[in-house]
């Protein structure tokens, strides 16, 4: 006997894009008249790859396209992609809330999903009667829901709440017990979206220990869709991997986090020249902008090994500072590690003794043939050194360093030379004999 | 052969009405009618109470306009049991018309999300403004005992029996005319435009505020249209029984009931291939 539990074939979605609205009369008269004479829907032959950032010749696209998997008892699938991949579609269709337009699946037993906790939860109900509320919609029975009561409470940690509309609920405790209420369904595939953006980290762990239980002890399946790459490795044992709608990859999740990573590498829509601060409130030392630039001081995402690159960035100091500091950090984007930090005391250590209020702008200048070839991101942070961090903007700056177009001489700059580094140092050598 | 319980794909029957899963969950039907009746009055002081208000004021506004204004007659009943017993039989219809024919938007965002008999939720519609039309029918029950007591002309009949009967039609007549008008109106908007007056417009095709013996009378054409409405023999029907006053007609509460059934059997179907696919349209 197999124990395949999910069985998805040649599932394909078509979407049409662009407005709903008087255009839409035609196709669909054009489509019966298809169907009225037997024929085949016409719009299932058009259609593109589902890619957003270029511009189409048709209005109809692909959401997904011929996926074929299976899914045995008790594996947890990761299914991971950038935003747009399909995920929520295969989701969605999945948990029966759209059809696909052609292909099936075939499931044994009970799904549920958690696309998103606390829906249909009522503003102006108590945590009791949203927890009967919610957790029927899901598909619980009245007795189940009961029976499970005082669990769900204990879980979410609402206690003294739980006779309070949830509209009182701070955001946090509304989310927990939303999915301390989904966490308690007993089904044998269930499907979770995203919901781990939310909540404290106590909680995230918490609900990561639910999931890895429902699985590992009673065995029942479960689909994790998810951008947090740390929570998927560590919770999924296979994982299948979308572009555009298309399989990329599918099988151990290693192996597909590995591919997951090299598309996100290729993809040059993550390179960033420019960051502007996007909240209003001043801190008390605060990044507004920062920019890559070229020598001509134009915005430049991608350098070659000989090219120099400059950071621009500007900052406020809202009030008179003793020992603050300014730094910022790049790291490759392959490996995760850190390549240097740099200070704006470093060279200057009078910053350190004070630095007045006021609006600053620095350059700075990374000489060339230094980085290797790959991709790089940069991170600026303030604070107090050791101390305290007054602002930190993550990874606001993404950049590629390539090969120079000529001949290449440097062959040290080749990504598969090892070291984190590549500098061409001078060889000062004399013959002696 | 591999056995699987269940199977996703883009064929559906069109009268695969489901409605054993729809059994399945009534629990989750109850919570949407007690989730309906608990939050209308969450916050406010008087609670049900208000349930009375709408249809006091409403056959207050009838009895000045209609009956001390434009002076039509009532048939001989006394004017407040006349408007409130088309009132609040009307309210009903036009209640869970209205909630039913905009239940894929109104439910959209939870629709997108999870998976139930999508049934359920005009079902549940109609059962909540059941509660409601209880409590309504309850004042009128009272003032209509009041006018009784005090010896007024009224003559309640075994008609009454068929009263239960009357609210299932007027219920199917609802809730069938409510899902095809939100299953059209999932892709092209353009019938809820008509909906809001075509209700209202409705109200006055059907004996509400005059009794169809008058019509009778004065103009046979105008009264023959009237019994078209499949409203109009629930609506007389009802208020014959109350009262005696009127006309009952078995022939036309026939008719009534084909054509409600019809309707709810249309709805149904409509309904049903329309709830797979309006996610993307809605």
């Amino acid at each position: 006997m197999s124990n395949t539990v999910i069985k998805v074939e040649n599932l394909s979605k078509q979407y049409r894009l662009g407005e709903v609205g008087t255009g839409t009369l035609s196709h669909d008269l054009k489509r019966w008249w298809h169907k009225v004479q037997g024929k085949e829907d016409p719009f299932l032959k058009i259609g593109e790859a589902n890619d957003r950032t270029a511009k189409g010749d048709s209005d109809y696209v692909w959401a997904l396209k011929d996926i074929n998997f299976e899914v045995k008892q008790g594996e947890v699938l990761g299914i991971i992609g950038r935003n747009g991949a399909g995920k929520s579609t295969l989701l969605k269709i999945l948990s029966k809330t759209t059809l696909p337009t052609t292909g099936s699946i075939k499931v044994k037993g009970r799904i549920a999903s958690l696309l998103e906790v606390g829906t249909g939860f009522h503003p102006e109900m108590t945590g009791r009667e949203n927890i009967f509320l919610n957790g029927s919609i899901l598909g619980m029975t009245k007795r189940e829901i009961k029976k499970k009561f005082d669990e769900i409470v204990d879980f979410a940690g609402v206690e003294r709440y739980i006779d309070t509309p949830v509209k009182r609920y701070s955001s946090g405790m509304y989310v927990r017990l939303a999915f301390a209420v989904a966490a308690h369904l007993e089904p044998e595939i269930l499907i979770v979206d995203e919901v781990l953006a939310v909540g404290d980290a106590e909680f995230q762990k918490k609900c990561l220990g639910k999931m890895k239980d429902v699985s590992v002890n009673d065995g029942r399946t479960v689909l994790f869709v998810s951008h947090n790459m740390a929570a998927v490795k560590s919770l999924c044992n296979k994982g299948l991997l979308l572009s555009n709608g298309e399989m990329n990859s599918y099988g151990e999740i290693l192996d597909v986090l590995q591919d997951y990573s090299k598309i996100n590498m290729s993809e040059t829509s993550l390179l960033k020249s420019n960051f502007v601060k996007k909240n209003q409130e001043d801190g008390l030392f605060d990044i507004y902008e920062a920019k890559i630039l070229n020598n001509k001081l134009q915005n430049q995402c991608i350098f070659n090994t000989k090219e120099n690159i400059n950071i621009y960035v500007k900052y406020k100091v809202q009030k008179d500072l003793v020992g603050s500091v300014i730094n910022f950090s790049i790291e490759n984007i392959a490996n995760e590690s850190i390549i240097f930090l740099s200070f704006d005391t470093d060279l200057e250590d009078n910053r350190l003794n004070i630095r007045n209020k006021g609006e600053y702008e620095a350059f700075i200048k990374i000489p060339s043939l230094i980085l290797k070839p790959g991709f790089y991101f940069i991170t600026f942070n303030t604070g107090i050194a050791n101390f305290q961090t007054f602002n930190r903007v993550e990874k606001c700056l993404a950049f590629e360093v390539t090969l120079s177009d000529e001949n290449e001489t440097f062959i040290s700059y080749a990504e598969k030379r090892i070291g984190i580094i590549a500098m061409p140092l001078l060889w000062n050598t004399n013959k002696l004999s | 052969m591999e056995k699987w319980t269940e199977e996703i794909s883009p064929q559906h029957s069109l009268l695969d009405l489901k409605l054993k899963e729809v059994w399945r969950y009534k629990d989750l039907l109850l919570m949407f009618v007690k989730r309906d009746f608990v939050t209308f009055y969450k916050q406010t002081i008087l609670g049900p109470l208000w349930f009375f208000v709408q249809p006091l004021l409403t056959s207050l506004m009838f009895l000045i306009i209609f009956g001390r204004i434009a002076n039509i007659s009532t048939g001989g009943v006394p004017q407040i049991v006349f408007y409130l017993s088309g009132v609040t039989l009307w309210n009903y219809f036009a209640e869970c018309l209205n909630k039913t024919a905009t239940v894929f938007k109104d439910n959209a965002s939870i629709f997108g999300k999870v998976y139930f008999p999508r049934l359920v939720m005009p079902l549940s519609i109609v059962v909540s403004n059941l509660i409601r039309f209880g409590i309504q029918f309850f004042l009128f029950l009272l003032i209509w005992a009041w006018y009784y007591w005090q010896g007024s002309n009224l003559q309640p009949n075994t008609t009454l029996l068929l009263i239960p009967y009357l609210l299932l039609l007027m219920a199917v007549l609802a809730l069938g005319l409510g899902m095809i008008i939100s299953s059209l109106t999932t892709k092209y908007k353009d019938l809820i435009f008509l909906l809001t007056f075509g209700v209202q417009l409705l109200m006055y095709a059907t004996p509400i505020i005059y009794p169809l013996s008058e019509i009778q009378n004065s103009s046979p054409t105008i009264a023959m249209a009237i019994k078209i409405n499949p409203l109009s023999a629930i609506v007389e029907t009802f208020r014959y029984a109350f009262t005696g006053s009127g006309s009952f007609s078995w022939v036309l509460l026939g008719y009534s009931s084909a054509v409600a059934f019809f309707v709810l059997a249309i709805g149904a179907i409509i309904f049903n291939k329309v709830e797979k696919s309006f996610m993307d349209t809605v």
